[in-house]
């Protein structure tokens, strides 16, 4: 897989959480209860726990969608704790909605893909380049056009997907990216993220996914990410295992 | 749920630039909205009529939309005729039909036969997307135009959330009586609806802030203008003036 030569920027921190703690308001249990979690570049972690226990949350707050109610969140090396800092953060993070319905709000497929190169501040002309480019790479030729609400529950995965990658995200947040879609469109997406190179978290309850996709699978369970691991798979270049738990 | 029957086609109507069209209706419409000469209503009626030809639209579509104002223009005629006061026209047993009556409805038939078959070929010649971009070039306030664009995309989600509410409870053996548990049953869906359109609503607003939303939308279109929009904008400016100044004289 990676050269030595890269071996350097391979330790680089790219999410570091230190004892989070977040709780709904009106729950009486925390759902997640002093997490910690480290994600180094060109790792690729795969999540699978039961309905309710956190992983979804877990994403929103790396996001700053939710604010925790203790413990530190650092991401690229730097703290973050107030919008503006998030704001920064989530043209770097791509974060794909387990409802592809959530994540396509515009009418038509250019319009969608579009809007994150827009918002970060790229030009019309320079929008469209991208859009279709990165349509083009997820095979989705001559989308452009197409009506989102019209598009199948596959083809909607996949441009979510794409709405993602044309913001060219350093991590990326999968949450139940296979959930809902037939045995091929599983097969395509597995082809299409295992070929990008980018590090990111996935959650799926998808036991082959993970596998094809993850080099190594935790659970969640009273709120922390579970010591044990379920699966962790050895690369010869890659001796040690990059996620490590307190 | 939503069809666009005209939105697509060649003619020479559909391939004007939809700015043109948009301003055209507005102006348009409402001289004939705002006429009252029979003569002048009989020439809009004749250049609409014109202009459904020029866009090529399916007669049969056109019918069936005309036919939904039939009904109103029915009742006009019912009631407008018998009701209103003036020179008797004919007496009929107790009823009298007055010549200002007949007036009035024959206005008001032919004005909303003219502006009807004006909006045809001049705003459902393009999507409604493309209309909310149009609207969007010609700095129509953003946020209206952002509430008519996601109406658009998430009515079809809400109708879908509706379609799996009211099967759960059609496959209960639901069926709607005049009596309290059907008034809680229908209450319950609606506001069923409403909560799964906020929720909806918020998540949308999230995966927004994800992509970098900061409160501005910012448009990909630029519409060029060729030399048949001026012509078309000609004609339709001589057509508003005419019909305007033989209103007045």
């Amino acid at each position: 897989m990676e050269t030595h030569s890269q071996s350097n920027n391979q330790r680089r921190l790219l999410i570091k959480l230190d004892g989070i703690t977040f709780r709904y308001p009106g729950s009486t249990a925390n759902i997640i209860d002093k997490l910690d979690l480290k994600l180094y570049r060109n790792d690729r972690i795969g999540l699978m726990a039961p309905n309710g226990s956190g992983k979804t949350t877990l994403f929103y707050l790396i996001m700053g969608l939710l604010k925790p109610a203790a413990g530190q969140i650092h991401i690229f090396g730097k703290p973050v704790s107030s919008e503006n800092d998030f704001k920064l953060i989530r043209r770097r993070i791509g974060l794909l909605f387990q409802d592809a319905d959530d994540q396509l709000f515009s009418p038509t497929v250019l319009e969608d893909v579009a809007f994150g190169p827009l918002n970060q501040g790229k030009t019309p002309a320079q929008a469209k380049k991208i859009s279709i480019e990165t349509l083009t790479t997820l095979g989705l030729n001559n989308f452009e056009n197409r009506i989102t609400h019209k598009l199948s529950g596959g083809e909607k995965k996949l441009v979510s997907l794409a709405t993602v990658l044309a913001m060219k995200p350093e991590i990326l947040l999968l949450d139940e990216p296979s959930t809902g879609l037939d045995k091929a469109t599983k097969a395509l997406l597995i082809n299409l993220i295992a070929k990008l190179d980018i590090s990111y978290i996935l959650i799926s309850h998808d036991h082959h996914f993970l596998n094809k996709l993850s080099k190594s699978i935790y659970s969640m369970e009273n709120g922390k990410i579970s010591t044990e691991l379920i699966l962790h798979r050895h690369f010869h270049n890659h001796p040690k295992n990059s996620f490590y738990m307190h | 749920m939503i069809q666009e029957p005209f939105a697509m086609g060649n003619s020479r109507i559909h391939l004007l630039d939809p700015r043109f069209k948009i301003i055209a209706a507005i102006f348009y419409t409402l001289v004939i909205a705002l006429s009252n000469k029979i003569l002048v209503l009989a020439i809009a009626l004749c250049i609409s009529i014109l202009l459904v030809y020029l866009a090529e639209l399916d007669l049969r579509e056109v019918a069936k939309r005309l036919a939904v104002v039939g009904w109103f223009l029915l009742f006009i005629w019912l009631i407008l005729p018998l009701t209103f006061e003036g020179e008797q026209l004919y007496q009929v047993g107790p009823l009298t039909i007055t010549l200002p009556g007949v007036m009035l409805a024959t206005r008001i038939t032919i004005k909303t036969l003219a502006i009807l078959l004006a909006f045809m070929p001049l705003m459902a010649t393009m999507t409604i997307i493309t209309l909310g971009h149009t609207l969007n070039c010609l700095h129509l306030y953003d946020k209206f135009i952002h509430l008519f664009m996601m109406t658009y995309r998430y009515l079809f989600v809400i109708e879908n959330e509706y379609q799996r509410l009211w099967n759960a409870i059609k496959i209960r053996g639901f069926r709607p009586k005049t009596n309290m548990h059907t008034y809680k049953t229908y209450a319950y869906l609606i506001g069923m609806l409403f909560v799964r359109a906020s929720i909806r609503a918020e998540r949308v607003h999230q995966a927004m802030l994800c992509r970098g939303f900061e409160g501005r939308f910012y448009s990909l279109y630029d519409f060029s203008v060729s030399r048949s929009n001026w012509i078309f904008a000609g004609f339709m400016t001589i057509i508003t003036l005419t019909l305007i100044i033989l209103e007045l004289i």
